[in-house]
């Protein structure tokens, strides 16, 4: 298949977590709406690393490219423990995960 | 290679050092050692170059300059005065002292990597672990829901750039034609730019200005300078901002050089709103902390001259970003430090201080003529840099105006707190100053006028070496 289609995939899948992270209100949803970006990245990295393999003659050619959607997900999980116990105290303090809260900073 | 391994391994044991004491004090002095030693380690990288303490083969992954170990000693030596100066405040925030000296530590860690990386996969990795400390230290005043609330947004906000910086570099890596992160192999050279390289450079750009808090991605900042605990506040703003822009200048000197008339104008144009949003909007603020939250946007401002200035011939960028980041920070850790002991935060706050405490009005005036550029002082020669970076490039004539003119505004919300201090009548108000706090302000007032009348000492260590 041509790399395109990979391509095209993966931006709709980022640009379906960008919308979700600019328009819904649940903390929770945005999180995952970002770790839904994260993922297509993932597969496009993926998809790149097959390119550079098939194109390059080098039995090693495009390896990088897999190696960093692991450090990805590392990261990526390091970051939902950090993020979950954030939200989780502004659940106990407010008793609601709704990003409108925030607002209340302004003043 | 010393600082990097060291912050992580003082990071361990900071955090042990809550376990097995009780006593607060034990964790203030383990954190003041550690950095101390970290300078140290630092410096002595950059005088014995090519050859650390540790010796580790990282398949080129990581370069060691003198322009990325200077920027290191700059932060390590703000964070050892920032130890000495609010350690104390920072053992107030919460329970967890030996934890918020480890996370630091850990910041530290990540902005030795940003200062170093030679590819794009420890960019990354180097940012996120400048980040996530950054989340928790945001939201470590658990009990106040204004920090809560910054922690939350600066956590989401953070991690929706990191996902466009993850797609930037994904597409970077599909336009290159060796299939490689390394910063020297993503650049176009002389051929024409691909799509997928042009939109993964605007990716990064994006993103990198997010974390650099540049207009229009500096939406996050205000809020979460303000929510923030102060003595956090002054550690993200001064140390973390400059590393952030190290990562910048380092990935478009290296390797967007050659795409430069694709970027240029738009930075151009991320420098103008930046100093205008930052400046205009600060004019307005009540509180202190606030206001220097906006004018740490308008200091990102002239920050941003540097990298329209990368391809100059001479080191100039280099040069002028080094003299910046020692300024900034060093003027407004001083700042920071006083304010996190004002009660009031407002500019009525500051009403009468020169008269109950003359030093520490004095010492507050040399840091506010610092950050608005008045000479004698470190910021003056680091704006004379940035604007002469921007007459050399030859283009952009009109950008020192408005810069000239911004800075103009600049002076009427700083020297409203000086004003406050010297010409209004205040309450009386207890400030905590030992003598040992006062000493210190004085000494890094000391070290902002004698930069400001010999730049050159710093900025010479980076152009004896780096060639």
């Amino acid at each position: 298949m041509p790399i395109n289609y990979y391509i095209f995939l993966s931006v709709a899948l980022f640009c379906i977590g960008v919308a979700g992270v600019l328009t819904r209100r649940n903390a929770i949803i945005v999180f995952m709406c970002i770790e839904l970006m994260l993922n297509a990245v993932n597969l496009l990295l993926v998809a790149f690393s097959k390119m550079h393999h098939a194109a390059i003659a080098d039995a090693n050619a495009g390896i990088n490219g897999q190696v960093f959607v692991f450090f990805i997900m590392v990261v990526a999980a390091a970051e939902v423990s950090v993020g979950l116990a954030i939200i989780v105290m502004v659940f106990r303090k407010t008793h609601s995960v709704d990003v409108n809260f925030l607002n209340r900073l302004k003043h | 290679m010393n600082a990097i391994i060291l912050s992580a391994v003082w990071g361990v044991v900071m955090m042990f050092s809550g376990a097995f004491s009780k006593n607060k004090m034990w964790a203030r002095y383990l954190a003041i050692a550690g950095a101390a030693f970290l300078l140290l380690a630092n410096i002595a990288d950059m005088y014995a170059q090519g050859n650390p303490f540790f010796h580790i083969d990282t398949k080129g992954m990581l370069t060691f300059n003198m322009f990325g170990l200077l920027v290191n000693a700059i932060a390590f030596a703000t964070t050892l005065i920032y130890f000495f100066l609010s350690a104390k405040d920072i053992e107030e925030v919460g329970p967890h002292a030996g934890e918020y000296f480890a996370l630091i530590f850990f910041v530290l860690c990540g902005v030795s990597l940003v200062t170093s990386y030679n590819n794009l996969l420890i960019l990354f990795i180097g940012i996120e672990i400048l980040s996530i400390p950054l989340y928790i230290l945001t939201g470590s005043s658990k009990q106040n829901l204004k920090s809560n609330e910054a922690a939350l947004k600066y956590f989401l906000m953070g991690a929706f750039s990191t996902g466009i910086l993850l797609l930037g570099i994904a597409f970077l890596y599909g336009a290159s034609k060796t299939g490689s992160f390394f910063i020297d192999d993503i650049g176009i050279g002389k051929v024409p730019p691909s799509p997928l390289f042009i939109i993964g450079l605007l990716l990064l750009l994006a993103a990198l200005s997010f974390k650099v808090s540049a207009a229009p991605f500096h939406f996050w900042a205000p809020d979460v300078y303000d929510g923030s605990p102060t003595v956090f506040t002054s550690f993200m703003i001064s140390v973390v901002k400059g590393a952030a822009f190290v990562a910048f200048i380092r990935l478009f000197a290296d390797s967007f050089l050659e795409a430069q008339p694709i970027w240029q104008l738009i930075m151009a144009l991320i420098t103008a709103a930046t100093l205008f949003i930052g400046n205009i909007t600060a004019v307005f603020q009540q509180s202190v902390k606030r206001m220097l939250a906006y004018s740490s946007i308008a200091q990102v401002g002239f920050m941003l001259f540097a990298i329209l200035g990368v391809g100059l011939k001479t080191n100039t960028a280099q040069e002028g970003i080094v003299l910046y980041i020692a300024a900034y920070s060093l003027a407004s850790i001083g700042i920071f430090a006083i304010l996190a002991r004002m009660k009031d935060h407002s500019f009525e706050g500051f009403n009468g201080l020169a008269k109950q405490q003359p030093l520490l009005a004095g010492v507050n005036t040399v840091f506010f003529l610092s950050l608005a550029g008045i000479p004698l002082t470190a910021g003056f020669f680091a704006k004379y840099y940035m604007l002469s970076i921007a007459l050399q490039t030859g283009k952009y004539f009109w950008l020192v105006i408005f810069a000239v003119f911004c800075a103009a505004i600049s002076i009427y919300y700083y020297f409203r707190v000086i004003q406050a201090m010297y010409f209004k009548e205040g309450e009386q108000q207890e400030v905590e100053a030992s003598p040992a706090f006062k000493g210190m302000l004085v000494a890094v007032a000391v070290i902002i006028v004698l930069l400001g009348i010999f730049p050159q000492w710093l900025i010479n260590k980076l152009s004896i070496i780096y060639f």
